[in-house]
């Protein structure tokens, strides 16, 4: 399959990127901060699957790594993790 | 080598897509399009085509499916007809605003309720305001021929737009004619291999339709527009390139019948078209000066070239074959409106709406209304504006 991806010559598309929003990076929402016990991690990606935001990635050698900078604490890596390595930390802004 | 084949319209359409070759092709059966991809599906089974068929659960996941594909740089296709297109209406819409082009057949049914599956325009006109760039056939040989240019005309830079061809079911859709099927590797070449305005496809984190706001969102709009005139030009060169390559003889965004010396003149789009211009042809014979336009392009609407064609004329009658409730005939709404964008004295317009919910309207119902029409104007110049006219036999 070729594909030739060549700009519109009018208009634009509507696309975005990945950057720092108007209101910072993650804003001020974030109550709870996920923590990872990284002696526990089985390294089965679960956390990195479900992440909704993409923030997590698990790697071989050194586990679970976060992007907090975006993350918005909801929980669903502490939830999935079928070891519980993961907890939610009340986080004190 | 091209070939001719005895085919229906749908068919046609199949062999269109075929040479066209797309990489994927989501569809989801409805009367009367399924025989398209039924066909379609034969032609992957026995190795005659490359594609992979994603069978869905419904029209709006048959669409999105093909968006999704489109998106990362897959030639699509679908087809569907009627409820089906109501169906997938959400995902019409987010194709051309996201300026993905595909190509999707409509055959065209009435809608419901009550049920009935004979054809008229309205499920057609119903998307006009998607920003998709609309064609729509006369016979099952332009069927083949408006599906491979809309391959083309969708994957123009200045375009990138989806486009939908229309055609009427059964009349068109299950009715057998001689096609003329171009050489396989003439189109090949032709159309060249998919081009797109970008492409999400993992290597680069690249969202599209993420929140927008509402100044770059109008920006991103007023860009279809642009395009949609764009579209105008694109057309017309690529009939040109195909009517060289595959000798045809297209003429663009309408198609004129004894116009250049008629004082009145007929609007109309689709099959129904062919019976009119026999009407038109009759009323010549006794010395009526008419004439008669196809359009061939709905969107983007081809206001300039009709202008171009009515601006000294006495008298234009419109055929609609479908209904606004409470408006008018969709063409005479884009052409009344458009005409006052020319001029502030413009020639008489009516609309007849006819042939709704599949009534037949024959070449002797066209030669009555519109010898009507001109007799009416002839005499005291104010025939009625609108009529919808329900044949009964």
């Amino acid at each position: 399959m070729s594909i030739r991806v060549t700009p519109p010559k009018t208009g634009q598309p509507p696309l975005t990127r990945p950057d720092i929003g108007v209101a910072g990076k993650t804003g001020f929402w974030r109550t709870t901060k996920p923590i990872v016990d990284q002696s526990k991690c089985t390294r089965c990606y679960q956390c990195e699957i479900f992440c909704p935001v993409n923030v997590i990635r698990v790697e071989p050698e050194t586990g679970v790594k976060i992007d907090y900078d975006y993350c918005k604490g909801c929980g669903v890596c502490a939830d999935v993790c079928p070891v519980n390595a993961i907890s939610m930390v009340e986080e004190v802004k | 080598m091209g070939m001719k084949k005895a085919l229906t319209g749908n068919y046609a359409v199949s062999y269109a897509v075929k040479l066209a070759r797309p990489d994927v092709i989501a569809a989801y059966p409805i009367t009367p399009q399924t025989s398209i991809v039924e066909k379609l599906s034969e032609m992957i089974e026995n190795g005659e085509l490359d594609s992979v068929m994603i069978r869905v659960e419904s029209e709006h996941s048959a669409l999105a499916a093909c968006f999704g594909a489109a998106v990362a740089g897959a030639r699509v296709f679908t087809a569907t007809s009627s409820q089906g297109l109501l169906y997938m209406h959400e995902v019409v819409h987010w194709a051309s605003r996201a300026r993905i082009p595909m190509v999707m057949a409509i055959v065209s049914r009435t809608i419901n309720a009550p049920w009935n599956i004979w054809p008229d325009h309205s499920d057609f006109m119903d998307q006009r305001d998607a920003g998709w760039v609309m064609s729509y056939a006369m016979d099952n040989q332009e069927a083949l021929d408006l599906v491979l240019q809309a391959f083309k005309i969708s994957e123009d830079p200045s375009v990138y737009l989806p486009v939908m061809v229309g055609l009427e079911g059964f009349i068109l859709g299950h009715t057998t004619m001689p096609v003329d099927i171009p050489d396989e590797s003439m189109v090949r070449e032709w159309l060249g291999p998919r081009r797109q305005g970008y492409i999400i496809d993992g290597s680069t984190p690249l969202a599209v339709g993420g929140l927008t706001m509402p100044e770059d969102t109008e920006y991103i709009f007023y860009g279809i527009q642009e395009a949609m005139n764009e579209a105008k030009k694109v057309i017309k060169e690529v009939t040109n390139e195909y009517n060289k390559l595959f000798g045809r003889k297209y003429s663009g965004l309408i198609e004129c019948f004894h116009c250049s010396d008629a004082k009145y003149i007929t609007i109309s789009i689709g099959a129904w078209s062919g019976d009119l211009m026999e009407a038109v042809e009759k009323l010549r014979s006794e010395g009526y000066p008419i004439g008669s336009i196809r359009i061939r392009y709905y969107r983007p609407f081809p206001m300039e070239d009709i202008w171009e064609v009515i601006r000294s004329s006495k008298g234009v009658l419109v055929y609609d074959r479908s209904i606004s409730f409470g408006s008018y005939g969709p063409i005479f709404t884009d052409l009344a409106g458009g005409l006052l964008t020319y001029t502030r004295n413009p020639p008489y317009v009516s609309n007849i709406v006819a042939g709704i919910a599949g009534v037949n309207v024959t070449a002797e119902d066209f030669y009555k209304l519109t010898k009507e029409f001109i007799d009416e104007v002839e005499k005291n110049g104010q025939p009625p504006g609108f009529k919808w006219v329900m044949i009964r036999r």
